[in-house]
């Protein structure tokens, strides 16, 4: 425990989401309403089953994204230093605009100017791109709550492994289930945008391990997009340069929450400090794939520990932000409650957005005549039946580990049981006791857990570390010099190059 | 055609173009420093063009280079005609492919509506220098024959005397007129360099090849490591 680190990670409650996109909108009024990122979307939200945004992304078969094992070690799937570089003239496995969506306006400016005639002006849809008009085929969103989910839901990567059967039952009708998953970039520890970019323009920041692209040194070799598994590296085919998510960093230092995560209506999002060893970065992420998910939690050090506080300071990690990790919400989410997993662990990106397990498509009731009833006594008696397979989920979100999920989904039933029978109590105490001893949770926890789900504030669900940017100054420049040299200049257009 | 002109003052002018302005546009636009790829808004066409079109290039750019520099050692070469053979036909076989990635290229970029919201000016320019070097130079190739030799020994001494400030301008301007244009042609090229997408051969990341995978800046302590 030499190199300790920290970094901000997030929590994304899934059952809490309701998909309402609000998130998305407010990303994009912010960061990506402009000529050649209209078609980006920094934060997108899917429905599962889905084949999500551009679609099929999480199929590396197509895209060559992530990491794979190689013996003892690991390499880029698609690109890296060889197979990079051999790449450069065409990047072979890149998302074209096709992938994602054609993006579109409407010629709103018709319905004033258009002249008088005997019909209604209309508003009909031009590419953003060429000007032209065009039927929009497909977009960001497109197959929203399983519409079209023959084109789309049964497309999804996550059910290959299921069986004919079970792939059936979850498109009949009265079984058909869904859920929503809200994407950012993770941030990941072993990013494999960073490793791929040749230029060097793509970093990790030490001090909140935000990754950024560094507009002045990208050099279009667009590299990053095909190593990011998750697809949330963006080409910006207007000044040749690629971005992807910034996690809001001058708000972030600035001591306010992300855009997408404060205008969260649902308010499923959580963000905090993790401590972690950095050192142990490479023997984690070159681990077998069954112990992928224990070995990255076990990175994540107990902000609480006199030793790692201790070590953390050596590192040079403010005090300031050992505390914030201390009160850190997803420190409580991912490790002291073990609630939240990774989306697609398998990448060996280490990201750090963790999602807490959605237990609501999972619960429901069988009856006599086969089908679920979501309005049962019990609302879900038969662990060993979930309406949605649990199979589904550890593809998404445990690299096949069904345990890991059952596991959270009996915790979180369990924490409900037991509200249920202190706010109505028609449920036998000693049941709901049995209950939470087997989750390793005491009634005290599964009080927190639900105060921190239903009714944690923003002050609870944000826990944001000062960037102590005035110390970052101070190594540079006198403060008092520095004061009179800023707040007047000048800002530079994204002007294309020649 | 004018031997001062072309051949003394032009190759300064370029020289000069190039230092200053890809030093300047490094520096101090380092934002427009950028292959400008256009694989996002056509991928299928982009492979067939570019890759004959960048393979062909760099071979052609390292073959030219290479006259250059070491002159003495392509004529001793090419001492044996068999040997003199091999280089002459790949090296149009290269520029032959060049062409043909280049045309496929200009098609793309005609044909697709999209592309053509990413073309520039410049671009138009870049596409008529290079058509133009290709052609007078294969047309060299065919017939002003085994250039491998006399390129040693006529152009490599004259551009030898432009870099140690020195020029004379004597036998190139006794060449044939598609070969002057030909030299004219990648003055020019050089010259706009700094000012078209061509830049970003410059910024080749070669680097990468020993560079660890993953990079971490720090703010408080303003390094990198
Ligand atoms: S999610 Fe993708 S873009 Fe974000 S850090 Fe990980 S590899 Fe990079
Ligand atoms: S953190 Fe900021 S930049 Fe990242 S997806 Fe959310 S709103 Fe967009």
């Amino acid at each position: 425990m030499k190199n300790i680190r920290s970094q901000i990670s997030m929590v994304f409650h899934l059952d809490k989401c309701i998909g309402c996109h609000t998130c998305s909108i407010a990303c994009k009024n912010t960061w990506t309403d402009r000529k050649g990122a209209e078609y980006m979307w920094w934060n997108n939200v899917e429905t599962k089953p889905g084949t999500g945004y551009p679609r099929k992304w999480e199929d590396q078969e197509i895209y060559k994204g992530g990491w794979e094992k190689k013996h003892s070690s690991i390499d880029l799937k698609g690109v890296g230093k060889i197979k990079g570089m051999k790449k450069l003239f065409h990047n072979t496995h890149m998302p074209t605009m096709d992938d994602y969506y054609e993006p579109w306006n409407y010629q709103y400016e018709k319905l004033f100017d258009a002249p008088e005639g005997d019909d209604q002006p209309t508003a009909e849809p031009v590419s953003m791109i060429t000007g032209e008009k065009i039927t929009p085929k497909s977009g960001p969103n497109w197959d929203d709550d399983l519409g079209g989910s023959a084109e789309y839901a049964r497309k999804d990567f996550n059910i290959r492994d299921l069986s004919p059967a079970e792939q059936e039952t979850m498109f009949q009708l009265e079984r058909m289930v869904m859920f929503y998953v809200p994407r950012i970039c993770n941030h990941c520890l072993n990013a494999a945008c960073v490793a791929a970019c040749p230029s060097g323009a793509i970093y990790k920041r030490g001090e909140d391990g935000i990754v950024l692209v560094n507009q002045e040194r990208c050099r279009a070799w667009r590299m990053c997009v095909t190593a990011c598994p998750y697809k949330k590296v963006y080409y910006n085919w207007h000044t040749g340069k690629s971005e992807k998510c910034i996690l809001c960093y001058p708000r972030l230092e600035t001591g306010q929450a992300p855009a997408c995560m404060h205008s969260c209506v649902g308010r499923i999002r959580y963000l905090g400090v993790l401590l972690y060893d950095a050192d142990r970065l490479q023997e984690v992420a070159s681990c077998d794939e069954s112990e992928l998910i224990d070995k990255q939690l076990s990175l994540y050090l107990d902000p609480n520990d006199p030793e790692v506080i201790a070590a953390a300071k050596k590192s040079g990690i403010h005090d300031s932000t050992i505390q914030a990790a201390q009160k850190s919400p997803v420190w409580k989410y991912v490790k002291e409650w073990g609630l939240a997993l990774p989306l697609h662990p398998e990448f060996r990106t280490l990201p750090n957005l963790f999602y807490v397990m959605p237990l609501l498509p999972a619960m429901a009731e069988m009856n006599e005549d086969n089908k679920y009833h979501s309005a049962g006594k019990s609302l879900w008696d038969d662990m060993e039946n979930p309406r949605l397979p649990l199979k589904y989920l550890a593809s998404l979100f445990s690299a096949g580990n069904v345990e890991v999920i059952a596991e959270i989904l009996k915790k979180l039933m369990a924490v409900r049981l037991h509200r249920r029978s202190v706010t109505v109590g028609d449920l036998q105490n000693d049941e709901i006791e049995q209950l939470l001893q087997n989750s390793d949770l005491s009634p005290e926890i599964a009080d927190d857990i639900y105060r921190l789900t239903s009714l944690a504030h923003l002050n609870d669900r944000f826990v944001i570390p000062p960037a102590h940017r005035e110390e970052a100054i101070e190594m540079l420049n006198e403060t008092h010099v520095h004061k009179g040299t800023t707040g007047f200049g000048f800002t530079k257009k994204p002007k294309r190059g020649l | 055609m004018n031997a001062t002109l072309f051949f003394v003052i032009l190759p300064y002018l370029a020289l000069l173009s190039f230092l200053m302005g890809t030093i300047y546009r490094y520096w101090f636009m380092p934002f427009l420093v950028s292959s400008l790829s256009s694989q996002f808004l056509e991928s299928k066409k982009l492979y067939f063009g570019s890759r004959p079109f960048h393979w062909g290039i760099i071979f052609l750019f390292f073959g030219h280079l290479t006259a250059f520099l070491i002159p003495s050692t392509v004529l001793a070469w090419n001492q044996i005609p068999l040997r003199l053979y091999i280089l002459e036909v790949s090296a149009l076989t290269f520029a032959l492919l060049f062409l043909t990635g280049l045309i496929l290229l200009v098609i793309r970029r005609v044909e697709s509506k999209r592309i053509r919201q990413v073309t520039s000016y410049m671009d138009v320019f870049v596409y008529v220098i290079l058509m133009f070097q290709a052609i007078t130079g294969i047309w060299t190739a065919t017939f002003f024959r085994w250039g491998a030799s006399w390129f040693s020994i006529v152009l490599a001494p004259y551009l030898k005397s432009v870099f140690m400030f020195n020029p004379d301008a004597n036998a190139v301007s006794q060449l044939p007129l598609v070969v002057q244009l030909h030299i004219v042609g990648a003055f020019v090229l050089i010259g706009m360099v700094p000012f078209t997408r061509f830049i970003h051969f410059l910024v080749y990341p070669l680097s990468y090849l020993w560079r660890p995978y993953q990079k971490v800046v720090w703010n408080y302590r303003n390094t990198e490591f």
